[in-house]
């Protein structure tokens, strides 16, 4: 069924060569974990691409009910996690992802240091990965405030400080963010909600494509 | 045809198989959170105190405010305000929503001139009989719905809007 469904439709469109491209390559020896277990320090980067698509996923989920409003953020995100079927699961997934992001992210790096991968000609793609560091850091740090609680708000509030002391333009940068020069309310969490789901993720996702798409064309890096 | 089962469809079920549990073990607490309004059961709905007298209603309906305390919509609560037309059968106290229902506009007693003693709607001419009944050849396709009522303390409550039961 599903067979003769890809059939017409590649009849037509020729989808095969599509796919090919892309999913149809071989795995050299010694990044299979099937070969040397200790391969499986190769994962870290797939695997952070995965919880990455968890975190698009819940975040997605989320704003259904989520509201971005000082009135209203706590209660909703009280409502969503305790009145809403499932709440506590898909709050938890993007919770806990988030923090997992981080470490596999890190581990991934580690890897790619120690194994020597960002030495020419992949230069550029660990500049990218650093970017894509640094988009995820910001990620993290536009979604601590968004549930509005007292740790979110201080943490914020410590976070707008630290980047306030930036010299010459640490005030400017304070105010970007913040929407106010003294208050840390309405305006800096609408700011936060808007960086946190649409510019960091449209920025991740071009990153990512960047890093996809040089990985394929450079290949992985051979064996120590 | 042979049954047998070749290395590369084993795979490829084993991975799909794998794959499709993973997947699905993602998507489903957040498809069941995405469409928890639908399955969310709907309350009896309590009766609400009206300000309206039973000794002060006649067989002509009048218009009957009233407000909804602290109606709780998921995370906000608020005050909300709602109208009914209420009038007295015999000893039976009626009272229907005023929501049209070609399109939900707000129908008025005897609100057009040459249409006197129904219930008229601005919006298409849609008329209303007393009892909520549609008159044919307006756009309305159902009568007016009906509030569940209770009487108490000579006062009027009204509960939740259900089908019209007198046409």
């Amino acid at each position: 069924m599903l067979n003769k469904i890809y059939d017409w439709v590649d009849e037509r469109l020729d989808i095969t060569p599509i796919w090919r491209d892309i999913a149809d390559h071989e795995v050299p020896e010694h990044v299979n974990p099937a070969h040397h277990f200790s391969a499986f320090i190769y994962c870290f980067g797939g695997l952070t691409f995965f919880v990455t698509v968890i975190q698009i996923l819940s975040g997605m989920f989320l704003t259904m009910y989520y509201t971005p409003d000082i009135e209203n953020a706590w209660k909703s995100v009280y409502y969503l996690q305790n009145e809403v079927a499932f709440g506590e699961i898909v709050r938890g997934m993007h919770h806990w992802g988030a923090s997992l992001v981080i470490v596999m992210m890190f581990l991934h790096t580690l890897r790619v240091f120690f194994t020597g991968s960002y030495k020419k000609p992949r230069e550029l793609n660990w500049v990218v990965g650093v970017l894509i560091f640094v988009t995820m850091l910001g990620l993290g740090f536009t979604g601590y405030l968004l549930p509005w609680d007292m740790k979110a708000v201080f943490a914020t509030k410590v976070g707008i400080e630290i980047a306030a002391s930036v010299p010459f333009i640490g005030e400017w940068i304070k105010i970007l963010l913040a929407g106010d020069s003294t208050i840390l309310g309405a305006q800096t969490l609408t700011r936060f909600f808007a960086i946190h789901v649409f510019f960091l993720p449209a920025a991740l996702l071009g990153l990512l494509a960047a890093h996809f798409i040089m990985i394929r064309r450079q290949g992985i890096s051979g064996p120590l | 045809m042979s049954n047998k089962v070749s290395r590369r469809q084993f795979m490829s079920y084993t991975l799909m198989g794998t794959g499709g549990f993973m997947a699905s073990a993602m998507l489903m607490p957040m498809i069941r959170f995405a469409i928890d309004p639908v399955l969310q059961s709907s309350d009896g709905g309590d009766f609400i105190p009206t300000p309206q007298k039973v000794d002060e209603l006649t067989e002509t309906p009048v218009r009957v405010d009233f407000t909804i305390k602290d109606r709780k919509d998921a995370w906000y609560k608020s005050d909300v305000a709602n109208t009914a037309w209420v009038y007295k059968d015999g000893d039976t106290v009626i009272a229907l929503s005023p929501v049209c229902k070609h399109l939900g506009c707000t129908v008025n007693w005897s609100g057009d001139e040459s249409h006197p003693n129904e219930y008229f709607c601005p919006c298409h001419g849609g008329r209303y009989k007393k009892n909520g009944e549609n008159v044919p050849g307006t756009p309305p396709t159902g009568p007016l719905d009906e509030y569940e009522v209770k009487v108490e303390g000579g006062l009027v409550y009204l509960g939740k809007t259900i089908p019209n039961t007198l046409v």
